[in-house]
């Protein structure tokens, strides 16, 4: 009970939210590393994904992708990457190892979702003369929707959660109140840190859930 | 004075022998840690999962806050969930284990609840039919078939374990994750390399012993896969064949 009432004192005093290690300042930098990873890693894996779920082919591969990406420890590739010459440059190698564990779950759920389009739908789409392109933006595209942005909202809250650890590796972010209150040994900062993090997680998430939700029903449910 | 040696360390080279060769007993118990903080988070996963799974499957009411709440401990990152246990636990290998098993927790109850639902109503119709009560049913029937899907949560569960048994390092309880971190603050490219290397090695160790394990308990699949016609059914593809990846938790 203790340490919480000193988590509250933690979060209610005005001098722990300003400042450059305040937690307006880190809540912008894990917001801003967040939404620029998960565009980059969507102008990444989207367009693959799609041409891949078109053609048919390399399933084997978007499939076992994030199988594989998970034997990976998302800290050893932050600390591989800062020890490489791009640690040299701030954020830079924060910011490919994010892209490149948010690619995964997108790849793969695009590509699931284009596969898994009825193919009695496409063959009738064929037989009324649309060509590949007009397949795939006004056939398969509108009804993979539902999984590919299930993949982004998977992609999303994987990102919040990596952008947390890269402050492990000296990153921005909420993190950095985390690994400050361990430096201190200050318990109570360290749960403050936790608790915002977790809050924005499950924002996050419930960003997502609510935008799919309010979405037109065609890019609603389908299996999740 | 003398001149420094030129050895792989010297130069501190991402691949050395030296290093192997010099800090074999630190990598051994590193890794001996390591695989003993996954295997007991994991089997509490499983101790924990399995009766939460039946619960949720028996009784309508406790479905919805049993998937929530899973739903929710996954969504918390690993570095603040551990944060979240620390007045629990303090700076302990405990903290890491609870940590991990909420994780594994989580993957493994939907995994299993998956497999229960999927169990054919002809089977457990067939099951009561022989006079079979509620327990051997479960037991003979459900759970068996249950199992591959269960055992496919298990091995997400486990692999995931191994990657974020590194995080632990934070409380200086993370197996290869501590020499990954102790690498870091001296730059020591070699024992970073080797850290991380040796824990994919284990996470594909760990999945291929499951693999494995999965075909031994489940020799009916393998009798049916030969009889099966060469194109599965829609239906196949869209909840087996092809299963949708749910996020990784760094």
């Amino acid at each position: 009970m203790n340490t919480l009432t000193e988590v509250g004192t933690w979060l209610t005093t005005a001098a722990n939210w300003s400042g450059e290690n305040g937690v307006w300042h880190r809540l912008v930098e894990h917001l801003l590393l967040t939404v620029v990873c998960l565009v980059l890693s969507a102008l990444i894996a989207l367009p693959v994904a799609l041409m891949l779920g078109h053609l048919g082919r390399g399933g084997a591969l978007a499939v076992n992708l994030a199988n594989a990406g998970r034997a990976v420890p998302t800290f050893a590739v932050l600390v591989l990457l800062l020890l490489t010459p791009l640690g040299r440059y701030g954020e830079l190698p924060t910011v490919i190892a994010l892209v490149l564990f948010a690619v995964p779950p997108l790849l793969t759920n695009a590509y699931v979702g284009m596969r898994t389009v009825d193919q009695d739908v496409v063959r009738a789409a064929r037989g009324m003369g649309m060509t590949g392109p007009q397949l795939v933006w006004r056939v398969e595209v509108p009804l993979a929707l539902p999984l590919v942005l299930t993949g982004v909202r998977i992609a999303a809250v994987q990102l919040v959660a990596t952008a947390t650890l890269a402050a492990l590796v000296g990153g921005g972010g909420l993190g950095r109140i985390i690994t400050a209150g361990f430096n201190l040994a200050s318990t109570p900062q360290v749960m403050a840190g936790a608790v915002l993090v977790a809050v924005f997680a499950l924002l996050v998430e419930a960003a997502f859930v609510a935008g799919q939700r309010l979405a037109p029903a065609r890019a609603r449910g389908g299996p999740r | 004075m003398t001149a420094p040696p030129d050895d792989c360390l010297a130069r501190n080279d991402w691949i050395c022998g030296d290093y192997l060769g010099s800090r074999r007993q630190i990598l051994l118990d590193a890794v001996a840690e390591h695989v003993q903080l996954t295997v007991v988070s994991v089997l509490l996963g499983l101790v924990i999962a399995l009766p939460l799974a039946l619960l949720a499957r028996r009784r309508r009411w406790a479905r919805g806050p049993v998937l929530g709440l899973t739903t929710v401990l996954y969504t918390i990152p690993s570095l603040a969930m551990f944060s979240l246990l620390l007045p629990l636990y303090g700076l302990s290998a405990a903290l890491v284990v609870a940590g991990l098993a909420l994780y594994s927790l989580t993957l493994l109850v939907r995994n299993i609840l998956a497999g229960l639902d999927g169990v054919p109503a002809e089977a457990k119709e067939a099951a009561r039919g022989m006079g079979y009560g509620p327990l051997r049913q479960l037991l003979a029937v459900e759970l068996p078939l249950a199992l591959p899907a269960a055992m496919a949560g298990l091995r997400i569960a486990t692999v995931s374990a191994v990657a974020l048994t590194t995080v632990g390092a934070i409380v200086g309880h993370g197996g290869l994750g501590n020499l990954i971190y102790a690498g870091m603050n001296s730059f020591f490219k070699a024992q970073v390399l080797t850290a991380s290397v040796l824990c994919v090695l284990i996470a594909v160790a760990f999945d291929l012993l499951l693999l494995g394990a999965e075909r031994l308990l489940t020799p009916w699949r393998r009798a049916g896969a030969r009889r099966r016609p060469p194109r599965a059914r829609p239906a196949d593809r869209a909840e087996g064949r092809l299963p949708v990846a749910t996020g990784r938790r760094p």
